[in-house]
């Protein structure tokens, strides 16, 4: 079977312009919708705050769930449905933490055993992270970010060359942009899992332009006789069935981490499913451009 | 079968019946002698599978310094009033100074000589002099604080550690880390509160002689003896959770640390109530009988943590050093006292920084979750596999099935954990070391359009793909490594799953398969690849 006929020759290089604009425009629409909210969204992880997970075994509504928190009287306390309908699972959510013994945890525990009763929920989940760990978090999390950037700039540069690296590397920019952008848009809390995501975003989409780099590399030295444009266009080409299938099958194990992976892994696939996507437009559209653009300001002296 | 093919053959049957060994313990149940001789290693579960407590402790070391020079101060007192030293005003300043008065200078030298022999590690860092009154400002070196702060981590870790061993939880896990932080996992258990109480008590027991010449609710509005203190009983009423505090006027001075506790045991009383029996050494026994011999009438509070738990008459000299403390506890609250009194105290209080608990229903959940995503995206992508690349399909779904297996024995060699993210790991790696054979087949069809023949097509698909594979792998693992670097938890193990199935992946897709092409383009002829 064949998805692609082996003759394929879509013209690329052709709409560099447009394809640039596109991401152009995403990577804008990205930074506003950060803007507009006043930066990414932060989960737990990174903003610290205590969460607790109540399961009942009957149906309770929200609303006395609201009502039995707020006679807590915590400030900024939130109430949200969690999991499948017919679950009866919410998640409370505090921004406040206590270092002490006696938690908030064991307070809001308290206070349901007295209005549901003891026997009617069970306490799933409690996550209570401390500013100084979410600072810190926070920290590592963006240093392991810039350190894998760092570190594929130099291993593609050791591979290949500058030229190739620096397209790869704003390629990855270009899809680890849009994808924040995306969580942004959608609403969705940056906390460790979605810097796992991110991270593999970066490892993976990498792998694409590689794949296509290697093959203009090839092309350089077969199809001397043509001009750049003309061979990063046909290598594009070669390989473009591979890209897409390859991506394929990641996309499939992804909507079935998204749909059937539960809540915690949820937005992690959502994560990767947006920057697997933008990875594989960037490999086609952005990355082969790119070095047409650093060729035409930094010539290179010798053709390998 | 030329020789490398019969080298490669031996090599993917070592490697799967090395996983197969590993993983045999982890799926079924084995006879006492295999577990013997053989490694008997289960597939180990994160917290977030398993359900359990993971909590990160900061030890506030500030307050051993503080707690060391309030110990000086009370030092200094008793010797310069012995040695009759005209000074006042004692005090400590900070957490790491003290400052004292000389009333007359013309002992200086006797004060000098006094606090250079008997308290070498405190450095005189200021000396004022002011009419006729001699102010010293003195201070702990800083290697002593060094050192005071370290040993209050080391010595707390060593406290926690002790007191979870008798509580009795299966492989916790209890580490430093960074300088003044404690990592604390507890893997299955479901008594969150009991534990966090249990370990996180300072547990410092005292006791004091309770003031019982003036009134206590004359000092608690303001007529406070100088050398007293307030503090109170809490007990909270297990029918209506009410608390209620009964205030104690006390001694400052301490009569008795646990520092001398030898042993602690739930006991019995007349009525059937627990209460914790203890025994001091011999320096404590003498200590006791002491002040039981001083204070015959007098009351004598047996202080945890600041709360009053009881404060008994002493009707006479109690020799033999035993004690009993009693405080209405249920059995199981006893039990822990108990524990917590024979692990010691903690030399200086800690903090809850990061506490995170997973309920044991919830890890069922994701369990069930996760081998389901598992389950569904491998079928899709074999399937796809199958019918896209035909035989070649199924061969590369055979290899990545080799993958996953291989993941999986990896994980119980090296005793790394399985969690929730290192199951989408797990998915992931489903989906992208198929990248490898996609890359292959692609190139291999690629030969056979130009006209080569199917082994022509096959060597050269392998070795011409063989660069890409690389490179595409370890930027991913260059990825992943930075995530186990700097991840916590159960985003370690993702890192984990995924930089093994990725490594595996050079193995499986690339090793492996060609080995059953390289098997059956050499036995027969083949005029047609099934890809």
């Amino acid at each position: 079977m064949e998805l692609f006929k082996p003759t394929i020759n879509i013209d690329f290089i052709g709409k560099i312009k447009w394809a640039l604009l596109f991401s152009l425009a995403l990577m804008v629409l990205s930074g506003l919708s950060l803007l507009v909210k006043g930066g990414p969204r932060y989960g737990l992880d990174f903003e610290g705050g205590t969460l607790v997970q109540v399961k009942f075994s009957a149906d309770v509504d929200i609303g006395a769930v609201r009502d039995a928190v707020s006679s807590l009287n915590i400030e900024d306390v939130s109430v949200q449905e969690f999991g499948e309908k017919g679950a009866h699972e919410f998640i409370i959510g505090m921004k406040k933490t206590t270092e002490g013994l006696e938690g908030l945890s064991d307070k809001v525990r308290e206070t349901m055993q007295n209005r549901f009763g003891a026997d009617s929920f069970e306490i799933r989940r409690v996550e209570m992270v401390g500013p100084k760990v979410g600072a810190d978090l926070r920290k590592k999390g963006v240093l392991a970010i810039l350190f894998s950037l760092v570190g594929m700039l130099i291993y593609i540069w050791w591979r290949f060359e500058l030229r190739f690296g620096v397209g790869a590397v704003l390629c990855l920019f270009h899809d680890v942009t849009i994808t924040v952008g995306a969580l942004s848009v959608f609403n969705k809390p940056i906390d460790l899992i979605i810097i796992a995501s991110l991270l593999t975003i970066i490892g993976y989409s990498i792998n694409d332009t590689i794949v296509v780099c290697d093959r203009i590399r090839e092309n350089l030295k077969k199809m001397s006789h043509k001009s750049l444009p003309e061979i990063i266009n046909v290598s594009i080409n070669q390989t473009f069935s591979r890209t897409i299938l390859t991506n394929l099958t990641v996309v499939m194990v992804l909507f079935s981490l998204y749909f059937l992976g539960g809540e915690v892994i949820h937005d992690f696939a959502f994560s990767l499913l947006v920057g697997c996507f933008f990875g594989t437009y960037s490999t086609v559209y952005i990355a082969g451009p790119l070095v047409i653009y650093w060729e035409k300001v930094f010539p290179a002296k010798r053709r390998r | 079968m030329d020789k490398s093919l019969k080298w490669r053959f031996l090599l993917l049957v070592v490697v799967v019946a090395v996983s197969g060994f590993y993983l045999i313990p982890s799926f079924v149940k084995l006879p006492s002698w295999w577990e013997a001789t053989f490694p008997s290693e289960k597939i180990s579960l994160g917290l977030d599978l398993q359900g359990g407590m993971h909590l990160m402790l900061e030890v506030e070391t500030e307050k051993a310094l503080s707690n060391t020079i309030d110990r000086m101060v009370s030092d200094l007192n008793d010797l310069l009033f012995n040695e009759r030293i005209p000074v006042d005003k004692i005090e400590r300043a900070g957490s790491d100074k003290l400052t004292l008065e000389l009333l007359n200078t013309s002992y200086q030298d006797k004060l000098n000589k006094l606090l250079k022999d008997r308290f070498p590690n405190l450095d005189k860092l200021r000396y004022d002099e002011k009419e006729g009154i001699a102010l010293y400002t003195l201070g702990l070196r800083t290697d002593d604080k060094e050192y005071l702060k370290r040993f209050a981590v080391d010595q707390g870790l060593e406290t926690i550690r002790n007191r979870i061993d008798e509580f009795g939880v299966s492989e916790p896990t209890i580490q430093k880390q960074g300088n003044d932080r404690i990592l604390i996992q507890l893997p299955g258990i479901k008594d969150f509160k009991r534990a966090l109480d249990l370990i996180g008590k300072t547990a410092l027991l005292e006791f004091k002689v309770v003031n019982d010449e003036y009134d206590v609710n004359k000092a608690l509005a303001g007529e406070m003896p100088a050398d007293s203190e307030v503090l109170y009983s809490k007990r909270e009423n297990r029918e209506t959770g009410e608390t209620t505090r009964q205030p104690f006027l006390v001694k400052k001075s301490t009569a008795l640390t646990g520092e001398h506790l030898q042993t602690a045991r739930v006991s019995f009383d007349q009525f059937n109530e627990p209460y914790v029996a203890i025994g001091f050494d011999t320096l404590g026994a003498k200590l006791f009988e002491r002040i039981t011999r001083e204070n015959v009438k007098r009351r004598l509070a047996i202080i945890l943590d600041n709360n009053v738990y009881s404060a008994p008459v002493i009707r006479e000299r109690i020799a033999g050093g035993r004690a009993s403390i009693e405080g209405r506890f249920t059995t199981e609250e006893a039990r822990d006292l108990a524990i917590v009194l024979r692990a010691g105290s903690l030399p200086a209080p800690v903090k809850i920084l990061e506490q995170r608990i997973v309920g044991p229903s919830l890890g069922q959940d994701s369990i069930r979750q996760g081998i389901q995503s598992c389950l569904i995206g491998g079928a899709a992508v074999f399937i796809f596999m199958a019918i896209y690349y035909l035989l070649s399909g199924l061969i590369a779904t055979a290899a990545l099935f080799l993958n996953i297996v291989i993941i999986l024995a990896a994980l119980a060699a090296f005793g790394a954990s399985l969690t929730l993210p290192g199951i989408a790991g797990i998915v992931l790696t489903i989906g992208m070391a198929v990248d490898a054979n996609v890359l292959i087949f692609e190139r291999i069809r690629e030969e056979l359009r130009a006209g080569k023949t199917p082994r022509a097509s096959v060597e050269a698909g392998y070795s011409r793909a063989m660069s890409a594979i690389l490179d595409s792998n370890i930027t991913t693992i260059i990825s992943a490594l930075f995530l186990f670097q700097f991840g916590t938890g159960p985003i370690k193990g993702f890192a984990v799953t995924l930089t093994i199935g990725l490594t595996a992946s050079l193995f499986t897709a690339v090793v492996c398969t060609r080995i059953v092409y390289d098997y059956f383009l050499s036995r027969r002829r083949i005029k047609k690849l099934s890809i």
